[in-house]
C-alpha cells in the first residue's frame, strides 16, 4: 500500500497494459473503462484499475491536504473488493475532466464517494468471482471473496485476484453490483493506517516546494501591495546584480525576479527598487471597512422568513434582547507557503501545484496563455495545508506568466510575507440579533442580518439571484432553534481585499454569532445555556445528542476546577452536528484553554481516527482565530508579515481535546470543518462565566489584557 | 561565492555558494535534500529545523559558513537510521498535511538526546518553536513520550 503523484504517462502505461479497468461516475455507476467515451452523460470521478500482480490502484480526483482522503478513498473502494489492503495503491490524478470536478473542499469528499467508490469496488468484486468460479468449475455461490482473492469454500481451492485479471475484464460489468452489509465492515469504521503518513515521517513526500524539474530556476514576485494596484515602476539593476539573479521581468501580477536560486531570487528582490500605483483601494482601513459592513443596505429579498411578522412576535415578547457580533479578517496561513513550478515552452504548459482545484487551475492557466485546455498539464503534489486557500488559482497562473517569461521551467515561492499579505482572506462580519423571550423563557423570536461579503459576488461576480440565499448566510439561514417568527437577512458590502473561502467559510462567523447570543438569551431567560437549547431545539434535532454527550462528558452542571468554567456551543454544518464544551481561565485578561470536550455526529464515520484528527485540527484551528487571529488593512495593504504578527497556537497553548463520537449508521457528513464553528462561541461563553464579561468581538480580547 | 565543505547526514559534500547563504537553502537547492522546509524565513516556525552537532536550529537564519566544521543531520538522515521517533509518529498517526513534520521530528530528537524522558512541560517547552497549522500538536505529545518509552526499553 502506498500513496503518490502519478503523471499522465504512468497512466497510459498502465491503461495500455492488461488488467481489469473500471469507471466509476459520481452517482454511482460502474462501467468498464472502455465504454466510458461512448457511453453519454457519463461523468467518471474516480478509477480502477486491478493489475495481473494483484496490485489495486484508484485514480483520484482529490487532494491530500492533510485530512486522509487518499486513504478514505482507498478503504471505500478495499472494503467491498475485499482487496488485499497491503496492495492498494492510491494515485493522485492530474488535471483532467476524467476525474470529474477534481474541486477538494466543503468537506465534500467522503460524502460525495461513500456510494460510487463502493459499487466500483463491488463491481470488481462480483466479476472476479464470476471469473473465479469460472475458472474452478463451480457455481459462483460456492465462492466468495476475501484477501484480494476467490476462494471456493467447500474445497478451500483459491485464485488470487491479480491471476483473475485478464479474464474479469472480459466480463460485462454489472450495472447495479451489491454493497456489503455494513455489519460486515472490515475497513470502514476502523482506525485503518494511514498511506501518506510514512513518506511524511521521512521527509520523503513531495509538496509543491518539493518539485525538482531539470533545469529549473527559481523566482519570487514583487506585487502591489493593494488589490487592484499596479507596477507604477522598477530599477531592476540592483536586483540584477545580485549573484544568481538572471532576469527581472514584469508579468501581469508585478515584477518576478528569476534566478538560480531560491535564495538569490528572495535576496533579489529585496535588491530591486520598484514603486506601485494604489489604486481605487489605496485609503482602505479597518475604520473603512467597518463603515461598510454597518452601512450596507440590507436587500428586501430576505435569506429565510417564516412563521409570521418577526416585529409583531417582537413587539409581543415578554423579553427582548438584541447584539452586536463583529469579526475580523483572517488569513490562512497554510504552513507550505504558496508556490508553484511551470514550464511553458512549444505551445504547452505543464505545472506542479499544490492545488484543491486542479481543473480551475489548468482553466485560469490556458485563459491567461491564449492555450487551448488540453495543451496544459497540472499535477497535482501534496499540500502543506489547503484550509480553502489553495483552491484559488493565482499562483498557478502566476507561475505559468513568469515561467514563459523566464523560457524555462520556473518554480515561484511565496515568502510567507508574500502569503500573508496576498492571501484571499476570510471576510469580516458584522451580525445584528435579535431575539424574544416569552415569560417562560422560551424563544418566540429570531432575528439576524448578517453583515458581510460574499465571496461568491466578488469572485465570479455572482450577485444574488431573487430568491436565492447569498453564500454569507451559511450557517445562519438554516437557525437550528425553534421560534414562532424567523427572520434571517443579509446585506452584502463589497470591500476591495481579496476574499475566499476560509475553514468552514460563513459558518465559522455566523455560528460566533448565534452562539453566543443564545448564551446571551439563557442568561436573559435565567436557565442554564445547555437546558435553554435543548428546550428551544426541535425533538429531531441531531443537535439534542451532541449536546448532551458532550455535556456529559465535560461534567456539565458540576463545579469545576477552581478559577475554571465551562461554556458550551454547537452547531451543525456539512451534514455532521458537533458539540464543544470549552474549559477555561481568565487571569490579567489573558485565557487559557484548559479543554475541550467535542461530540460529533457525523453519521458513518469512515475512520474514527481521521475523525479525531480534523477535530483536534480544527479546534486549533479555531482556537488560533479566537484567540488571536486578526488580520488589519492599512492603506489598502495587509499590515501583518509573518507568525510574529499573526501568531498561530503553539504547542504549550493547545488544551486537551477529547473526541467523543455518536455511534451512527446514517450517511456520512463531512468532518474537514463542522468542528470549528463551536470553538470561538464555546471559548467566549466560558470567559463569561468565568468573568461574566460578554465578549461580542473576535479576536477574544477580555478587559484587563496589559498592552 | 565559495567552496565550503558540509558534513550532511555523514557525508562530505561541497557546495560552491555565498557563505551567507542560509542553511536551508543549501540543502533544499544545492543539495536537493527537501525534507527540510521552509515556513517563514524568521526563525519563527521551526520548520526548517536541523541538527547541528544534536542541537536543533533553524536553519533559514544559520548562515551556511556557520555549519562548517559541524554535523548536519536533516530528516533524510534521521530517516537512514530507523529513527523511534518515526515509528513513534507513525503509530500515533501524527501528521496531517505533514509540511511542518520534519521540524517537529528533528526538535523532538534533540530534545530526546537531551532530555530521554521528558514531561509535557519539557515537551512544551522544547517544542513551542515549530508551528503546526493542522493541530497536531496533542498527538506529537503522546509519540514522544512513546519514543522515549521506547529507547527506554531497548536500553
Amino acid at each position: 500500500m502506498s500513496a503518490g503523484a502519478l503523471g499522465r504517462r504512468d497512466f497510459l502505461k498502465l491503461s495500455a497494459g492488461a488488467g481489469l479497468w473500471l469507471a466509476v461516475s459520481g452517482p454511482g455507476r460502474v462501467l468498464a473503462a472502455g465504454q466510458v467515451a461512448a457511453a453519454e452523460g457519463f461523468r467518471p470521478s474516480a478509477w480502477l484499475h486491478l493489475a495481473p500482480d494483484g496490485t489495486t490502484t484508484i485514480f483520484l480526483g482529490r487532494s491530500e491536504m492533510g485530512q486522509g482522503t487518499y486513504t478514505g478513498m482507498a478503504v471505500l473502494v478495499a472494503e467491498e473488493l475485499e482487496a488485499d489492503w497491503t496492495k492498494v495503491k492510491v494515485v493522485q490524478g492530474d488535471a483532467d475532466p476524467k476525474y470529474g470536478e477534481m474541486v477538494t473542499g466543503g468537506s465534500r469528499s467522503v460524502r460525495s464517494e461513500f456510494i460510487p467508490l463502493r459499487k466500483a469496488g463491488a463491481a470488481a468484486r462480483e466479476v472476479l468471482l464470476k471469473a473465479g468460479a469460472r475458472r474452478l468449475g463451480v457455481p459462483v455461490r460456492a465462492c466468495r471473496a476475501e484477501g484480494g482473492a476467490v476462494v471456493h469454500a467447500a474445497s478451500g481451492r483459491r485464485l488470487g485476484y491479480g491471476e483473475l485479471a485478464a479474464d474479469a475484464a472480459t466480463l460485462p460489468v454489472p450495472a447495479n453490483p451489491r454493497l456489503k452489509d455494513p455489519r460486515r465492515f472490515k475497513l470502514i469504521g476502523k482506525r485503518v493506517p494511514r498511506l501518506d503518513t510514512p513518506p511524511k515521517v521521512r521527509g520523503e513526500a513531495v509538496f509543491g516546494l518539493d518539485v525538482r524539474v531539470s533545469g529549473m530556476l527559481h523566482a519570487t514576485v514583487a506585487r502591489p501591495p493593494v488589490r487592484g494596484g499596479k507596477v507604477k515602476g522598477f530599477d531592476a539593476a540592483a536586483a540584477a546584480n545580485v549573484p544568481g539573479v538572471r532576469k527581472v521581468v514584469e508579468v501581469p501580477s508585478g515584477i518576478a525576479v528569476i534566478a538560480d536560486s531560491t535564495w538569490a531570487a528572495i535576496q533579489g528582490r529585496e535588491a530591486l527598487k520598484a514603486t506601485f500605483e494604489p489604486g481605487p483601494n489605496g485609503a482602505l482601513d479597518g475604520a473603512a471597512i467597518a463603515r461598510l459592513l454597518a452601512e450596507a443596505k440590507v436587500d428586501p429579498v430576505p435569506s429565510r422568513s417564516e412563521g409570521g411578522d418577526v416585529e409583531q412576535a417582537l413587539a409581543g415578547a415578554a423579553q427582548r434582547v438584541q447584539a452586536v457580533y463583529e469579526l475580523p479578517l483572517l488569513a490562512h496561513a497554510t504552513m507550505e507557503p504558496m508556490n508553484c513550478t511551470a514550464h511553458v515552452a512549444l505551445g504547452k504548459a505543464e505545472l506542479w501545484a499544490p492545488t484543491q482545484a486542479p481543473l480551475w487551475a489548468r482553466a485560469e492557466v490556458a485563459k491567461a496563455l491564449g492555450l487551448a485546455e488540453a495543451a496544459v498539464t497540472v499535477h497535482v503534489t501534496f499540500l502543506g495545508g489547503g484550509f480553502g486557500r489553495r483552491a484559488l488559482p493565482d499562483f498557478a497562473v502566476e507561475a505559468a506568466h513568469v515561467s514563459r517569461a523566464a523560457g524555462a521551467p520556473v518554480q515561484v515561492t511565496w515568502t510567507r510575507e508574500d502569503d500573508l499579505r496576498h492571501d484571499f482572506y476570510r471576510p469580516p462580519g458584522r451580525n445584528e440579533l435579535r431575539a424574544g423571550l416569552d415569560a417562560k423563557g422560551r424563544l418566540v423570536a429570531w432575528h439576524h442580518v448578517v453583515r458581510n461579503p460574499s465571496i461568491g459576488q466578488q469572485l465570479f461576480g455572482e450577485a444574488r439571484r431573487r430568491g436565492d440565499r447569498p453564500d454569507t448566510v451559511e450557517g445562519a439561514a438554516d437557525v437550528p432553534y425553534t421560534a414562532r417568527a424567523v427572520r434571517v437577512e443579509h446585506a452584502l458590502p463589497e470591500i476591495g481585499v481579496p476574499l475566499g473561502w476560509w475553514r468552514s467559510v460563513y459558518s465559522s462567523q455566523n455560528a460566533f454569532a448565534e452562539e453566543v447570543f443564545v448564551d446571551e438569551l439563557a442568561r436573559a431567560a435565567g436557565q442554564d445555556p445547555l437546558a435553554f437549547r435543548l428546550a428551544n431545539l426541535p425533538r429531531d434535532s441531531r443537535l439534542r445528542g451532541v449536546l448532551r454527550l458532550a455535556a456529559d462528558r465535560a461534567g456539565w452542571g458540576k463545579a469545576p476546577p477552581a478559577g475554571h468554567a465551562l461554556g458550551l456551543a454547537c452547531h451543525a454544518s456539512f451534514g455532521s452536528y458537533v458539540a464543544q464544551v470549552a474549559e477555561v481561565s481568565v487571569r490579567n485578561g489573558r485565557i487559557t484553554v484548559h479543554r475541550v470536550v467535542c461530540a460529533v455526529d457525523c453519521g458513518t464515520a469512515l475512520n474514527p481516527d481521521s475523525v479525531e484528527a480534523q477535530v483536534e485540527g480544527s479546534v486549533v484551528y479555531g482556537l488560533s482565530a479566537a484567540l488571536r487571529g486578526e488580520i488589519t488593512v492599512k492603506g489598502g495593504a495587509v499590515e501583518q508579515g509573518n507568525f510574529d504578527a499573526y501568531e498561530p497556537l503553539r504547542m504549550s497553548e493547545m488544551p486537551r481535546v477529547e473526541v467523543h463520537l455518536v455511534p451512527s449508521n446514517a450517511e456520512p457528513g463531512g468532518m474537514g470543518e463542522p468542528a470549528l464553528p463551536p470553538i470561538a462561541p464555546a471559548v467566549a461563553n466560558a470567559v463569561f462565566a468565568a468573568t461574566g464579561e460578554r465578549l461580542r468581538r473576535l479576536p477574544l480580547r477580555p478587559a484587563g489584557r496589559a498592552g | 561565492m565559495a567552496s565550503l565543505t558540509l558534513l550532511v547526514n555523514d557525508q562530505k559534500r561541497t557546495v560552491d555558494v555565498a557563505p551567507e547563504t542560509p542553511l536551508l537553502w543549501v540543502l533544499r537547492d544545492t543539495l536537493g535534500l527537501t525534507g527540510t522546509k521552509f515556513g517563514c524565513g524568521m526563525s519563527l516556525c521551526g520548520a526548517c529545523t536541523v541538527l547541528l552537532d544534536g542541537d536543533a536550529v533553524r536553519s533559514c537564519q544559520t548562515p551556511v559558513k556557520d555549519a562548517v566544521g559541524h554535523r548536519i543531520t536533516t530528516i533524510e538522515g534521521l530517516a537512514a537510521g530507523g529513527s523511534p521517533l518515526q515509528a513513534a509518529w507513525v503509530e500515533e498517526e501524527v501528521p496531517q498535511c505533514g509540511y511542518c513534520q520534519s521540524g517537529q521530528i528533528m526538535s523532538a530528537a534533540a530534545l530526546l538526546t537531551r532530555t530521554p524522558d521528558p514531561t509535557d512541560a519539557q515537551i512544551d517547552a522544547a517544542m513551542d518553536g515549530v508551528l503546526c497549522r493542522c493541530g497536531t500538536y496533542q498527538r506529537i505529545r503522546r509519540a514522544i513520550h512513546r519514543a522515549a518509552r521506547a529507547k527506554g526499553g531497548a536500553r
